[in-house]
């Protein structure tokens, strides 16, 4: 990408966003949003609320029916081929369910992240530049994990594995991260970890990170801003401080606690 | 990342060896390289005789269709032998499992030798069987149906013994329980569990034995495979395409139904 | 008195279809037998098992090295190269056939159906009658052989790797092309790791198949150990018949057990 880029541009901006699917659900509906370098921000919202519709949308694992998608000025919604794949670098993905390669090591695994820096042929034959590999290690370092560097992914707990991908996200060098449910299928503990590790990389290397939760305590201890969603439609877009919840109750007639959530889901 | 807590000084695992990956690829080049010698085959010589083979893939075109007459009886004559051969495979099938099933037959001298037994019989193909078996009792079907039915009680007991493995333990301990003999515990609380897949078996058997069947013909055992020899030694090529389609159409018509059924079963 | 239970829970009636199933199998076994004929079974049947027995018991030690010209080892080793050459070609043939005929991989069902239908085609076809095929284009010998077998085993690898390759988690998929992966990136750092362990197993699995059929490729003159068995069977030389039998049998017994051992390893 070339051309010249405003200095306080969005990081990521949403011109009226909307997603019909081809059953006729309607996914997101008419999204305004727009995204500053460094912010840590929570989608929150009941499932099937789109969370994780608008999150896909952003590096388009999903294309939208309608609007725009601007990623530091470019659009990503009419990028073709390689300049998709371009754009898609510079935006780390984090997924509930770790989408690790099982079978391969965990330095593979986060190598797998710098792909989309070389030609098919050179990551083919596996001639990742010593930079590279260094990359990978730095990045395990940083969530305390080299020492697993050979062992196979399905060896590690689940918490290990979610930063398996963090590591994946930080080797690609992203300058964004989009979490979806990142901790949904982690205890308490483990929980903590990986919103610690995100938290850190947030604050530490500036990049901009958006996360779905559907537990509004965790969003709210760790964010610092929190974007509601309901039926595909922002209900709520503000500061931590102001999603207390009285005003959650009142957008979703209740709170969007983890008990309450569990309660639901049970 | 220029973290200097995290830099290259962070011990790195050493990696794994990989050594054994390259000599399993050399061991593996070498054999290719001397089973392309032992077998002279050449890349050159298919090239060469490929306008042989498109010539009597014309020659085979079209078919012969009023030859179906002369080999209706013979094919007849397949399917009988593969119905009575794996019949006979089925029933003595039966006993074999039982006896090689370790949860069924606690006595270890008693389920390895007839494990080995039944592996020493599996390991001669059924055309093998069926040459050895034309020599001792002459040329016709009854040699093809014995090659079949010891082929089929090798398969059908080695998949039934596996599966008897498997069945769930509870029922047998109630029946031990409540005081129940082999044979009690065998009728109450095995065969309700196995009688399904037995058939299942049974009827995969009856598949792969209609083709076996198909072909016993060429060292002498019955049925349509003895009019390969004849239609080829005669270069009659439009004849033999028809008793290729007439297989092909026979064994498809007996997986589909077979199939069927064994859908229905389980 | 004892109560009726029948009042209270009606025994279920048997289903008038099974009593037809019954009767339609009793008489497609009447069928079955009255086709077979008995008579002009050989009377001297007894006494080739008899001497067929005993070759086993004392083989013909003597043909399993000789200096020069055909033995069983050498009849031995020319099969097991058949079937490693065949199980090779298969291989190569089998795995872009697999991608292709995969759901998930293919870009149309148009393209899946087709190379799933090509893979059952190949399934059918007897590989004695395409041995019989090779044999007219590159003449009677090994090589005739192996071909049989690299096109014919085609047909069953396909269709194990193409299962393979419909059940993988498309998680890892989703990742590399989040991380701005191409499709060939993806194919090899998010498909192949899941795939590759099964392939391995199933090329060996076939292979110990292929072993068994090589041994049988013979009888048509597409090469290994079953030319001088059906020689030494037409000669009624036993104690030939007895040891090459009994080199069949060692072989694939060694080849069974070396072959699982690697696939349990694999999983």
């Amino acid at each position: 990408m070339t051309h010249h880029r405003p200095e306080n541009a969005a990081m990521i901006k949403l011109t009226n966003v909307s997603k019909v699917y081809p059953n006729q659900t309607k996914g997101l509906q008419q999204i305004h949003l727009s995204i500053d370098q460094g912010e840590f921000v929570a989608v929150v919202g009941l499932s099937g609320a789109g969370k994780s519709t608008l999150l896909r949308a952003i590096n388009r694992l999903h294309d939208i029916t309608e609007g725009d998608i601007e990623i530091h000025g470019a659009s990503i919604t009419r990028a073709e081929g390689r300049q998709l794949r371009m754009l898609r670098r510079d935006i780390g993905m984090i997924f509930q369910g770790f989408n690790l390669v099982k079978r391969s090591s965990v330095l593979r695994n986060v190598l797998a992240g710098r792909v989309g820096h070389h030609g098919t042929l050179r990551t083919i034959l596996g001639l990742f530049p010593k930079q590279d590999v260094d990359l990978a290690f730095e990045a395990l370092a940083r969530v305390n994990l080299i020492e697993k560097a050979y062992a196979r992914a399905d060896e590690l707990s689940g918490g290990q594995q979610q930063r398996v991908a963090i590591a994946r996200v930080l080797a690609q060098e992203a300058k964004i991260i989009l979490a979806d449910e990142p901790v949904a299928s982690l205890d308490p503990l483990t929980t903590k970890q990986v919103m610690d590790d995100l938290l850190h990389i947030n604050q530490e290397l500036k990049i901009t990170t958006i996360i779905n939760l559907h537990d509004i305590d965790l969003a709210r201890a760790y964010a610092t801003r929190i974007i509601g969603l309901r039926a595909g439609e922002i209900v709520f877009d503000g500061p931590v401080e102001e999603a207390t919840d009285e005003r959650f109750t009142e957008i979703y007639g209740r709170t969007l606690r983890a008990e309450s959530v569990q309660e639901i889901n049970a | 990342m220029a973290d200097p807590k995290l830099s290259l000084s962070a011990a790195r695992p050493t990696p794994p060896s990989r050594m054994k990956h390259y000599f399993t690829l050399i061991l593996l080049l070498v054999l290719i390289w001397l089973s392309a010698r032992g077998t002279d085959s050449s890349l050159q010589e298919l090239v060469q005789g490929f306008p042989n083979m498109l010539e009597l893939l014309r020659e085979m075109f079209p078919p012969k269709w009023s030859y179906l007459d002369n080999i209706l009886p013979a094919m007849l004559e397949t399917i009988r032998m593969a119905l009575i051969g794996t019949t006979f495979g089925a029933v003595l099938a039966i006993p074999m499992a039982l006896l090689c099933a370790s949860n069924l037959t606690r006595l270890k001298w008693v389920h390895y030798p007839f494990r080995f037994l039944l592996n020493l019989i599996r390991t001669i193909p059924d055309l093998l069987l069926a040459a050895i078996f034309v020599a001792i009792f002459g040329l016709g079907p009854v040699p093809g149906i014995l090659a079949l039915s010891v082929f089929s009680l090798g398969l059908i007991a080695k998949l039934t013994y596996e599966a008897l493995e498997a069945i769930d333990q509870g029922p047998l301990e109630a029946l031990t329980s409540t005081g129940g003999n082999w044979i009690q515990i065998i009728v109450y609380s095995v065969i309700p569990q196995i009688q399904a897949h037995f058939m299942s078996f049974t009827l995969y058997t009856f598949e792969i034995n209609i083709r076996a069947a198909a072909i016993l013909g060429l060292v002498g055992a019955g049925g349509i495979g003895h009019y390969y020899e004849v239609t080829l030694g005669l270069l009659e090529y439009e004849k033999t395409s028809m008793i290729i389609l007439f297989t092909l159409a026979l064994v498809i018509c007996i997986d589909v139904i077979s199939m069927k059924l064994r859908e229905k079963l389980l | 008195m004892t109560p009726s239970w029948k009042s209270i829970v009606a025994k279920p009636k048997p289903k008038k279809s099974r009593w037809l199933l019954v009767i339609a199998l009793f008489l497609l076994y009447v069928w079955a037998f009255m086709g077979i004929p008995y008579s002009g079974l050989k009377d001297t049947a007894l006494q080739v098992t008899r001497s067929i027995a005993e070759g086993l018991f004392s083989p013909d030690w003597d043909y399993v090295y000789l200096p020069d010209g055909e033995d069983l080892l050498r009849g031995l080793l020319s099969t097991l190269y058949i079937s490693i050459l065949g199980t090779v070609i298969s291989t190569l043939l089998s795995i872009p056939l697999a991608f292709i005929a995969s759901v998930n991989m293919s870009s149309t069902k148009l393209i899946s159906g087709s190379g799933k239908m090509l893979l059952s085609f190949i399934r059918t076809f007897p590989e004695i009658v395409m041995a019989i095929l090779f044999i007219k284009a590159v003449g009677p010998g090994s090589f005739a052989g192996v071909l049989a077998l690299g096109l014919h085993s085609v047909g069953m690898l396909g269709k194990l790797f193409t299962d393979e390759v419909e059940q993988i988690d498309k998680g890892p998929i989703e990742a590399l092309t989040a991380a701005g992966a191409n499709r060939l990136q993806i194919l090899w750092y998010a498909v192949l790791p899941q795939v590759l362990p099964g392939f391995l197993s199933y090329t060996l699995y076939r292979f110990e198949i292929n072993v068994r059929s090589a041994t049988i490729l013979g009888v048509i003159g597409a090469g290994g150990i079953g030319t001088p068995l059906i020689f030494a069977l037409s000669t009624r030389d036993w104690d030939r018949v007895g040891i090459i039998l009994l080199g069949i049998i060692v072989m694939i017994t060694i080849i069974d057990i070396l072959s699982g051992a690697i696939r349990k390893r694999l999983i």
